[in-house]
């Protein structure tokens, strides 16, 4: 399935709403083309819900990863919401799950950007 | 080759949508092998990220150099084969990806999830002088107390660590 993604504004935080997949090609384009459009508007907290994202390749860790020094580097934050049993064990092997904020309620991430 | 082993092979263009198709063609035969869905998950990432690596480090996305697939289903295991057209590469030089200092690359996670999504992992240099993955998983074993290949040595994804 292709990615399909959302974005709505929760106070400072800006939430993106993904389902289907974030792989090499169109899925990882589209988020890569989202979170950039994000940042030139200064929307730089950002909540990843990937709640209905079921498959995540390595094309699409490195979109995560992109997205993430991005926000960083413009002094903002990504963390991730509701992730799938795939997406959860894919990001622990990589030990990317120390790297990321994940969270399994949207208003405890809310809450944990301020 | 045995008279046993059901062999299949594919040249795709290198292209994005070759990692697609060589993906569904996989997993096709892998459940037509008896493969449970999760098992067939990492067989199919496996060959996504051996058919990325083709196109992308191996044949550097040039569209005149092929990408070679290979299937063989013998009794025990079904084994994989991704062949480029490039340079080849050794194991060796591949940066680790769980090393501190490579978390937050973008890129070269592939081949360690490849190494830790089957059972059997190598590179060599095919015969074009490229790089040739070959993977393998064993098959489930019939009446099998896990019939979906959750148990045995499908049963969770390895780092090459554990594997040691």
């Amino acid at each position: 399935m292709a990615l399909h993604a959302t974005h709505r504004d929760a106070g400072r935080v800006t939430v993106v709403d993904l389902s289907g997949r974030i792989t090499l090609g169109e899925g990882s384009a589209l988020l890569r083309k989202t979170i950039r459009a994000l940042l030139d508007e200064d929307r730089s907290q950002l909540l990843l819900n990937l709640g209905d994202v079921d498959y995540i390749d390595s094309s699409g860790i490195g979109e995560l990863v992109s997205a993430f020094t991005a926000a960083k580097s413009r002094n903002g934050d990504m963390k991730l919401l509701n992730l799938t049993k795939k997406v959860r064990d894919l990001l622990q092997i990589t030990k990317l799950f120390t790297v990321f904020e994940v969270f399994t309620d949207e208003t405890t991430a809310l809450r944990s950007f301020s | 080759m045995t008279p046993e082993t059901k062999h299949l092979e594919v040249t795709l263009q290198t292209q994005v949508e070759s990692v697609n198709l060589a993906e569904e063609m996989c997993l096709r035969v892998a459940e037509a092998a008896g493969f449970g869905e999760d098992d067939c998950y990492r067989i199919g990432m496996s060959v996504r990220e051996g058919v990325i690596n083709a196109f992308h480090y191996g044949n550097q996305e040039k569209p005149e150099k092929k990408i070679h697939l290979a299937v063989d289903l013998t009794p025990d295991k079904m084994i994989i084969h991704v062949l480029d057209e490039g340079k080849g590469f050794s194991l060796a030089d591949v940066p680790d990806p769980l090393a501190e200092e490579n978390l937050l690359s973008t890129s070269g996670r592939g081949i360690f999830l490849m190494r830790a999504f089957m059972d059997e992992f190598e590179v060599v240099t095919g015969q074009n002088g490229g790089a040739e993955v070959i993977m393998s998983k064993k098959l489930p074993t019939p009446g099998s107390s896990e019939p979906n290949g959750q148990g045995g040595q499908g049963g969770s994804a390895k780092t090459p660590q554990q594997e040691a």
